[in-house]
């Protein structure tokens, strides 16, 4: 997987986290892979649901030493 | 135009005076779909925050100018983020503080009614979550009944009272939230009690609540009673207050009956619900005032936003106490019971004292509705 962009949202709260992605992802093209980093546990059903609702695809995603990893595909 | 942060308690007498209220609820579809602010005259739109970052234009249509309007999140930072862009929109609206979070929280205490000799029973009603605590005063006496895991607020309201808690009893091992009871009785000196069948796998040293066993509040002596009642636990234990009100714990509901399995015996113990509430509760006076330890659905509460119905009037209207046919109760107990409650399984271990989780991660455990009851 080719990873075009990394965000950092370590840290930060609801909503900070999709804002700061969204942002992101409208900086990209199509097939970019943005990969986000977060902490808040409330993150990871708002990441999907956000993903679906604007057609992105979440390609994966994992849980490493409390840090929430998402690889996002933009649509 | 401002943007105004609601307290939990605010928002709590909105529900209980069936005032009009319009909420916003910004959480995501399967979240709203699991667990909302309930109320009478209340309207509801979902739509998820993160559909609205690019503004909120395309949804000021189905936002009401006429009536209090209410932006709810789980913690409260989308609340606010929502309820800002609305307010540059140039309309009027709140956020819930502390988000649904502090809604889960919240308890307001209603005066159920006074015992002899100037006692007086209250009930605290925690409506996000539907459970139901109990205080009985007396003589500068209390015991509490079920508490939930707020304990400063029963300690408050008992020095508010001036009266010291003597007696802490849970009527049964709860699974759909966290017991407050053993805590209260190590910070203030009190006996907490556990009914020993339900008890049996807890780790820390609890006082037998047993068949018959009674206690006195205050000199004048209210009389507090337990009652063995299995069913929705093996230990689950009644209580009948001053001869005047009958603590159901999660056996007996005002439109609904205690769930059999929530301790993964629903087979076993189907059999001692059916005996607790058609035939030991048939033996009591119907003129006790029923009080449960949980309530389902709204409808439940009466005007004053107390959860209470007489005995007689619930064998009358209760549908869980009249399915004549046993294979047809039994059936019902058993078959098709809704989803258990949230980490039911870890919360029966915190209140055996086995795990001790952090406030956050009980916050957690506690999220969504209790489900309880079999309707």
């Amino acid at each position: 997987m080719n990873i075009t962009q990394t965000l950092d949202a370590k840290g930060l709260a609801c909503p900070m986290p999709i804002v700061k992605t969204k942002k992101a992802m409208d900086t990209l093209s199509t097939g970019d892979v943005l990969e986000v980093l977060a902490t808040d546990k409330g993150a990871l059903n708002d990441f999907k649901a956000w993903a679906t609702a604007g057609g992105h695809t979440i390609v994966d995603q994992k849980e490493e030493a409390g840090v929430l990893y998402f690889y996002i595909q933009k649509a | 135009m401002t943007v105004t942060a609601w307290t939990a308690a605010q928002v709590a007498r909105k529900v209980i005076d069936n005032k009009e209220f319009f909420i916003l609820d910004v959480r995501n579809a399967d979240a709203f779909e699991e667990w909302k602010i309930d109320g009478h005259n209340f309207d509801y739109v979902n739509i998820p925050y993160f559909e609205l970052l690019d503004g909120v234009e395309e949804i000021l249509p189905q936002i009401p100018t006429d009536k209090d309007v209410l932006v709810v999140c789980a913690k409260e930072g989308s609340s606010i983020m929502v309820a800002d862009m609305l307010s540059e929109a140039g309309r009027e609206v709140g956020y819930l503080a502390g988000g649904m979070k502090s809604w889960s929280m919240y308890l307001e205490p209603i005066k159920v009614g006074d015992l002899a000799n100037g006692g007086e029973l209250y009930q605290f009603v925690r409506l996000g979550k539907g459970c139901l605590s109990y205080m009985a005063i007396s003589e500068g006496e209390a015991a509490i009944i079920d508490a939930v895991r707020f304990t400063e607020v029963f300690t408050k309201f008992a020095e508010d009272k001036d009266v010291q808690i003597k007696h802490v009893f849970d009527t049964h091992l709860h699974a759909d939230h966290i017991s407050g009871g053993r805590h209260i009785a190590e910070v203030t000196g009190a006996t907490y009690y556990l009914p020993p069948k339900d008890a049996e796998e807890v780790v820390f040293d609890y006082a037998p609540l047993e068949d018959g066993l009674t206690v006195n509040i205050g000199s004048s002596a209210i009389e507090v009673g337990a009652l063995y009642s299995p069913g929705h636990t093996i230990g689950s234990t009644s209580f009948v207050i001053d001869g005047k009100y009958l603590l159901t714990g999660d056996i007996l509901f005002i439109d609904s009956i205690g769930r059999p399995d929530l301790a993964g015996l629903a087979e076993d113990w189907v059999g001692d619900l059916r005996e607790t509430l058609y035939a030991r509760y048939r033996t009591l006076a119907e003129d006790l005032i029923v009080l449960p330890a949980h309530f389902m659905i709204m409808d439940e509460l009466n005007a004053d936003g107390t959860v209470a119905k007489r005995l007689g009037d619930l064998f009358a209207e209760n549908h869980g106490l009249n399915v004549e046919d046993e294979e047809a109760f039994r059936s019902m107990v058993t078959d098709n019971l809704p989803p258990q409650p949230n980490a039911y399984q870890e919360i029966r271990h915190v209140n055996m004292g086995k795990i001790t989780p952090d406030n956050d991660e009980q916050t957690e455990m506690e999220i969504g509705p209790n489900r309880c009851a079999v309707r």
